[in-house]
This record gives structure tokens, C-alpha cells and sequence, in this order.
């Protein structure tokens, strides 16, 4: 069976690691050649040489517009053209609450998760235009649809990400440019962890095990789970859908888990 | 690539046409075997005839807990189980405002629109169980997310199963049973009530209307389906999935306010 996205060109940022490293390989697999930018030079160049051929690396800050230019023109360059976009780069971490968190904190957040975003738009779409349409998708999160405490900025970013999708999904609907996000629940991945080098095994398994608590569906998400949605919403399988948010939670958020400890149900 | 569905039983309602049978041929072409469950009984098993050895045909009227236990056990002895529940089954159509409906018609769209998504919860579940987990998918509608007037039972009965899929991915979470819903935008459909030519003339509106510019197609409602059937979408349960060529998100009523420099790209 041929490949769901044969001979489509996808730009994928925040593909050194994690969700972004998982839709590379996954979109590789389907038929796709990537371009894959990771702000870390090793992070991107071990992604893409473990994917091969279809593959080529690129280092850049998704904040930066010059950054964001030269990355598209890096694809069309090694692979002629762009026909899927994934916004996937983004960073957290502990904010503590709005009064006690420094402004850089809140910048830095705003800037790689919201202003990244539309820069990815701003400078991807042209690309798209030229290919004839295409599907841009984007890394929002649960944090944008639910509060989570002390990630303040963190929640505005990703609730930005969700405006930005439905906004810029009307601008370009009638081009054939589809605009589309997914909200991670609690995935097992480096989001927090800049250090170099491949990362801390144990520090993974920790998150999963605690990610896993609060997933009704009792596990952890992977990188996997995102790829996933985003090959489906990459793919023309969804070619009818825009400007809308899939949420990939393990129910965390469709389910209200407190009315369990309310009423001591017990259905596990 | 491999069949996403390979192995899998899929029971759908609704399956003798529209989404429901455009759903039925596409889980078949991806492995699965397949129960077409219909009131239907002339396209119905014309429909399961066309697919093959792959697909059985079992008359059901979703509103009678006899009929949906019935087609699920035409599952269970065809092929000695059920991996995925497609509660598609539903009817619409012109209701008049609120005070011009009938109690009869408001009570057939219930019946059929929200205790029918109930009955094939509340008797598929132990299939899925049996079979260790599996995929309940229902169609719903952006009826549920926003008014349609003249349609207020509809609306109500979309509204309902959205929430019923909500509890009910909460309930069933732990046993790996995964139950998620559908939210069509305007498809090219018949719903039972609309003619060719309506759905054609229906196909032209949305071409310039939607702002997708084409009118939704049974297949795209089959594909999203497929997406929720497999194991692609084994981190999702409670939601929406909205396919509705950006019909909801976006509010066009600003652009014609506004003006045209605000209009697409």
C-alpha cells in the first residue's frame, strides 16, 4: 500500500526530540521527504541521520524570522517545495505563579510557543500557496483549553495557538491551505530538558509514570500518540477539516476525574 | 503500509447508507470485517453483498434493545467478536420552530438520535470487553456546538450524545474502551429525508459558501472514523472531532462587517 503522505515535502520544527522527532520519522515512513529544525544542532542532525535520505537537518530559533525563512528555504532548496507544515517547537517548565514569575520567563515562552507559531505561518504560507494548498499544523496543548496552575504562560501560549489556528484557518481556507492544532495531554518527552547529549532515561520513565495519573486511559502519552494526529491531520484523509484542535489526552480533559473523589465511584 | 483495521470486527449502524455505508466499504478495503446494521432492508444488504465476504447485513431498528443485542450477536457468531461500535445511526430534517414541532416527531429524533447511541453503548460495551478493549465512535454534529434553528431537537439530541460520550469515555477509560464522537459539518448526504437533487443543490451552496469551498462527503466523515477506529488514535477518548470544513471555528459574519480587506487569502 503506497505511503498516506507519497511525495509530500513537510517542515517539521522541534524535531530533535520528542513529538517532533516522532512525526519526522513517522512522516518519513508514510512517503515523506522532512526537513527537520531543531534549535539544537546534535538534536536535529541525529534525527535526521537516523532517517535518512528523505531527511535533512536544520538549526534555527522558531522565534527568529530570519530563522524561520531560511529554514523554509532550506526544504524547498533540498526538495523543491512545502506542502506540510508542523509547528511543533515549544518550551515549559516551572513558572511559578504570575506574581513571583520573572517577565524574561514569560517572554521567552510567548515568544518560541505563540510568536513562533505565527512566524511558522507568516513565512510558511507563501510556500504552501505555490505548491497549491497544504496543511500547517500546530503543538497547542491541554494547557490552552484548561488551567493549569503555576504554567500561566505557559496556558496563554498554547491558548494563542488555538485563537491563531481557527483565525488564520479562515484567512486561507478558500487557498486550500487546511490549519489545524493538536493538544497534547502528558507526553513522555524532553519538554524542559535543555541539556545536551541524549537525555536522561530515568527522568523519562519518571515523567510516564506520573504523566500516567492523570490520563483516565492509565498511561502515559508518546511521541507516537502526536505523530500519529498529525499524520492524520497532514494527510488528505482529513482534507475537509480546519481550523480546528484535537485533543489527544488520554481523556484528561473530557473526563471530570474529581467527581470520582466526590462520590468514591470506583469504575478502574 | 499495513491495514489500519486488520483483525478487527466493526459493528456500524446506520451502515446501508451515507456515512454509515461509506464508513462500512472503507473499514472492509482496511481489513476489518464488518455488520452493517440498518433499518434499511433493500440497500442494506445490497451494500454488504457489493463488500464481500467481509461484511453481514443484520436489519435493526437502533431504538429496540432486542435489535441492537441481535446485531451484535451476528457479530459475536460470524466472527466471534467485536473490536469497534460505530453508533452512526440517526435521523434529521426540517422541524419548524420549537412550538410548530410535534411531540411525536421531537420524541422519534430522540429515540432514535440519543437512546439509540445509548442501547449500542449499553450492549457493545461487554463485546469490547470481551475482546479486551476496543473503539466506540458516535456521530454527532455541530448541531451540538451551535444553534441551528428549526432543528432544536436535533440540536438537543446531538448535544446529548456528546455529553453521554464524555461520561461514558470516563466510565470505560481504565478498561482500555475508547469512545469518542463525530461532528460533521454539512455533508452530501440524504439523512433519510433529502432528495438527489437536494444534495446537489446542497453541494453547490457550500462550494462558494463553506469556507473550505466544497461541500463535506461521506467519505470524510469515514476517514475521521477510521483515524478513531484504529489503534493511530489510542491516546484519545471523551472528545470531538469536528469535520466540518471550518464551518464552526470560523465567523464569516465578521468579514461581511467588516469588509473586504479582512476577507481569505
Amino acid at each position: 500500500m503506497a505511503g498516506l503522505l507519497d511525495g509530500k515535502v513537510a517542515v517539521i520544527t522541534g524535531a530533535g526530540s520528542g513529538m517532533g522527532r516522532a512525526t519526522a520519522e513517522l512522516f518519513a515512513e508514510e512517503g515523506a521527504r522532512v526537513l527537520v529544525m531543531d534549535r539544537w544542532a546534535e538534536r536535529a542532525e541525529d534525527a535526521s541521520a537516523s532517517i535518512g535520505e528523505a531527511a535533512v537537518a536544520f538549526t534555527g530559533d522558531v522565534s527568529k524570522g530570519e530563522d524561520v525563512q531560511a529554514m523554509y528555504q532550506a526544504a524547498v532548496d533540498a526538495f523543491g517545495r512545502v506542502n506540510v507544515i508542523y509547528n511543533n517547537a515549544g518550551i515549559g517548565g516551572r513558572e511559578d505563579n504570575v506574581r513571583d514569575c520573572p517577565e524574561e520567563v514569560f517572554d521567552e515562552i510567548l515568544a518560541i510557543n505563540l510568536r513562533g507559531v505565527w512566524l511558522g505561518m507568516k513565512y510558511g504560507i507563501p510556500h504552501l500557496e505555490r505548491a497549491g494548498g497544504g496543511s500547517i499544523i500546530s503543538t497547542a496543548s491541554v494547557a490552552g483549553i484548561s488551567g493549569l496552575s503555576g504554567i500561566t504562560a505557559y496556558c496563554a501560549s498554547k491558548g494563542g495557538v488555538i485563537s491563531l489556528t481557527r483565525t488564520v484557518a479562515g484567512e486561507f481556507a478558500s487557498s486550500g491551505i487546511r490549519i489545524n492544532c493538536i493538544c497534547p495531554g502528558a507526553i513522555a518527552t524532553r519538554i524542559g530538558d535543555n541539556s545536551p547529549g541524549p537525555g536522561d532515561p530515568d527522568a523519562l520513565e519518571r515523567r510516564r509514570e506520573r504523566n500516567a495519573r492523570v490520563h483516565p486511559l492509565g498511561r502515559s502519552g508518546e511521541g507516537s500518540d502526536i505523530a500519529q494526529a498529525a499524520l492524520f491531520l497532514a494527510s488528505d484523509e482529513s482534507s475537509f477539516m480546519t481550523g480546528q484542535a484535537i485533543v489527544v489526552d488520554g481523556g484528561w480533559t473530557a473526563v471530570d476525574q474529581r467527581w470520582f473523589d466526590f462520590t468514591g465511584l470506583d469504575f478502574s | 503500509m499495513a491495514h489500519r483495521l486488520e483483525g478487527k470486527v466493526a459493528v456500524i449502524t446506520g451502515g446501508a447508507s451515507g456515512l454509515g455505508e461509506a464508513s462500512a466499504r472503507l473499514f472492509a478495503s482496511e481489513g476489518a470485517r464488518v455488520v452493517i446494521a440498518d433499518r434499511n432492508t433493500s440497500r442494506g444488504p445490497q451494500v454488504a453483498a457489493e463488500i464481500g465476504d467481509a461484511a453481514r447485513f443484520v436489519e435493526a431498528d437502533v431504538r429496540s434493545g432486542e435489535d441492537v443485542q441481535g446485531m451484535f450477536a451476528v457479530a459475536d457468531e460470524a466472527w466471534g467478536r467485536v473490536d469497534v461500535i460505530y453508533n452512526n445511526a440517526g435521523v434529521g430534517g426540517p422541524e419548524g420552530r420549537v412550538t410548530e414541532c410535534s411531540e411525536e416527531r421531537y420524541d422519534l429524533i430522540s429515540d432514535i438520535n440519543i437512546r439509540g447511541v445509548w442501547l449500542g453503548m449499553k450492549y457493545g460495551i461487554p463485546h469490547l470487553e470481551r475482546a479486551g478493549g476496543g473503539s466506540i465512535i458516535v456521530t454527532a454534529s455541530i448541531a451540538a456546538i451551535t444553534g441551528v434553528a428549526g432543528v432544536s431537537a436535533y440540536c438537543a439530541s446531538k448535544g446529548a450524545v456528546v455529553a453521554m460520550v464524555q461520561a461514558a469515555a470516563g466510565e470505560w477509560a481504565s478498561k482500555n474502551i475508547r469512545i469518542n464522537c463525530i461532528l460533521p459539518g454539512n455533508i452530501a448526504t440524504g439523512q433519510g429525508t433529502r432528495s438527489e437533487e437536494q444534495i446537489d443543490q446542497s453541494r453547490e451552496f457550500m462550494a462558494s459558501y463553506n469556507p473550505i469551498r466544497r461541500s463535506g462527503e461521506a467519505i470524510d466523515i469515514a476517514n475521521a472514523a477510521l483515524f478513531l477506529a484504529s489503534d493511530a488514535s489510542s491516546l484519545i477518548t471523551g472528545q470531538k472531532l469536528v469535520v466540518d470544513g471550518g464551518w464552526t471555528s470560523l465567523d464569516d459574519r465578521y468579514v461581511q462587517v467588516m469588509g473586504p480587506q479582512y476577507s481569505q487569502g
